[in-house]
């Protein structure tokens, strides 16, 4: 049973209290609070025109355009490994549960140069590519290729201890009641799992809308051409234009803001089913 | 049946092996596994006094030395911070509870260069907060300092989502019951709370000190970049990158790209050791 939160009575409870909400307000709060102040600062009008230059419009369209790409592929990649994973036991299972948590340990400077290597104009792959008038490296879709590396594991490690919990025996009942194995899917598997899959695709979204480090080794910082928005933050910072500087930084903060909105809703509805199905196995 | 000969441990019973098997194993091998070994075959390819040379050139040995260092105070800093965060949220009742477990998340859906500009901006001298630190004569931004604080800020949910659930999950009874054996306050979170803690910890921290290591973004914001002072390795790799000088560049990757592994491959043979004896 979980423990319910009690009121505080001492005073050591209250100063821990405290001084837990003074750090929160300073690391969390303070932060947010400032990217909108200096977005605003200038006045709306100055805003306006700050989204409406081309380079931000283009580094909008870019950004759109990696995680258009990204948050399906990678859906379609989470769902496919979880099931592999969690409904076969066979050789090698464990390996490749561990090969998926690559990404999340590599530092996305090195993932970015690892693909340089690959891709680039003199790698071994990017080579064949140039030949035919391709550019992958320093271009878009360079900066799609990286982010869908960085963002891959984060589906599947989501799906795959609810998978394991759920266990199969609804779908090997669907299976004996003759459906198929879309059917299966469709019916049993989805509705299971579609909390975990939305939750899954709104942090894979956030992640490929602000990655960086590996953005900016492929991207080549051309301007009007292959900034995505976290890096045109940079760049404008660098160029001492910091009210446009923070014009991106606060269209970011707005979709990290939706991002947390969009989890916390998600939590309360899934605790709040956990309840009922505690409240229903205690009345049985 | 015998078992050990063949590919599956279990009959497979439903469909989709196949497909499903055969997507992911490609997926792997062609976004994770080849770029990941080309940087090897790459480096490979270097004489060892060339690979040697480029690793341990003074400006790079001390970006090393930056990074592991912020990377460290920064670790021991978030656990702290983190620690008390998870304890307040799941424990006590109090006006902003909600607000401040929702807003744990922050750092990770934050892009990172959004979190540099905005906290560099926050700690110069001049900044809603770096003038507090001005006046006592420390400087935060463009220092040492300011790679840490980037570093706390990008590695605190690790630490709060890692404590959290075992926070929550802590029967009440256990602790009653030592109380009602006569143990202090201490007593009791020294040797009943804090000892099931330990393995969460040990996740949170970790993850905290990995990310650490590979974080750029906010880190490079905040770091002033000064040669042999705060410098960080990832910026390094760039530095080399951006000479053109690739095989250096590589030479930096292919360390920090170990390391990391080295360090994921730890945490998963610690944490089976802890789940076994648990």
């Amino acid at each position: 049973m979980a423990r319910a939160h009690k009121s505080p009575r001492e005073f050591h409870q209250w100063l821990l209290i405290g001084l837990g909400i003074l750090l929160a307000v300073l690391l969390l709060v303070v932060p947010l609070v400032l990217i909108f102040t200096e977005a605003l600062g200038g006045g709306l009008r100055l805003l306006w025109q700050n989204l409406n230059q081309d380079y931000m419009l283009s580094a909008i369209r870019l950004t759109v355009l990696a995680t258009v790409v990204t948050v399906p592929v990678n859906l379609v990649f989470g769902i496919l490994l979880a099931w592999c994973v969690t409904r076969y036991d066979f050789v090698g299972r464990r390996l490749l549960v561990t090969l998926v948590e690559i990404p999340y340990a590599t530092s996305p400077v090195v993932a970015g140069f690892c693909y340089l290597v690959v891709y680039g104009v003199e790698g071994f792959v990017g080579k064949h590519f140039y030949a035919h008038g391709i550019q992958l490296m320093f271009a878009w879709p360079g900066i799609v290729m990286v982010t869908v590396f960085v963002t891959a594991p984060y589906v599947a490690r989501l799906l795959m201890p609810l998978m394991v919990k759920q266990g199969s025996e609804e779908e090997i009942a669907a299976l004996s009641l003759g459906a198929s194995g879309w059917q299966l899917f469709r019916h049993v598997t989805l509705p299971n799992i579609k909390w975990a899959l939305l939750y899954g695709a709104v942090i894979t979204n956030a992640r490929a809308v602000g990655e960086f480090g590996a953005v900016a080794v492929v991207s080549g910082t051309i301007m009007n051409q292959t900034l995505t928005l976290p890096l045109l933050v940079e760049q404008l910072n660098n160029d001492y234009q910091t009210a446009a500087a923070f014009t991106a930084a606060a269209l970011l903060a707005c979709m990290a803001l939706i991002t947390l909105a969009l989890k916390t809703t998600m939590e309360w509805r899934q605790q709040r089913r956990e309840e009922a199905v505690l409240a229903e196995d205690g009345a049985a | 049946m015998n078992k050990s000969l063949s590919f599956f441990r279990s009959t497979p019973v439903l469909p989709g092996f196949g497909t499903s098997f055969g997507f992911s194993t490609l997926y792997i091998s062609l976004v994770i596994l080849l770029p990941v070994s080309a940087l090897f075959i790459y480096v490979g390819g270097m004489s060892w006094s060339q690979y040697w040379l480029a690793i341990t050139d003074a400006r790079v040995v001390q970006s090393y030395k930056v990074t592991i260092g912020g990377a460290f105070w920064s670790t021991v800093i978030v656990t702290a911070i983190g620690f008390l965060l998870a304890w307040i949220v799941s424990r006590y009742d109090f006006p902003g509870r909600r607000l401040i477990d929702a807003l744990v998340d922050l750092p990770f859906a934050l892009p990172t260069s959004v979190a540099g500009i905005t906290l560099s901006a926050l700690f110069v001298p001049s900044g809603w907060l770096g003038r507090w630190f001005d006046a006592a004569g420390i400087k935060i931004a463009y220092a040492f300092p300011g790679i840490v604080v980037a570093m706390i800020f990008t590695s605190l949910p690790f630490v709060v989502r890692s404590l959290q659930p075992v926070l929550e999950d802590m029967e009440p009874e256990l602790e009653e019951a030592a109380t009602m054996l006569g143990a202090s306050k201490w007593q009791t979170f020294w040797r009943v709370v804090l000892p099931t803690l330990v393995p969460a910890l040990i996740t949170g921290s970790s993850q905290a000190f990995i990310r650490s290591l590979g974080e750029f973004g906010a880190v490079i914001m905040m770091a002033g970049n000064i040669p042999f002072k705060t410098e960080v390795t990832s910026l390094m790799l760039f530095v080399r990158m951006e000479e053109y000088n690739y095989p250096a560049a590589a030479a930096i990757a292919s360390v920090v790209l170990l390391a990391s592994l080295l360090l994921l491959f730890l945490l998963h043979v610690v944490e089976s050791r802890i789940l076994h004896r648990t």
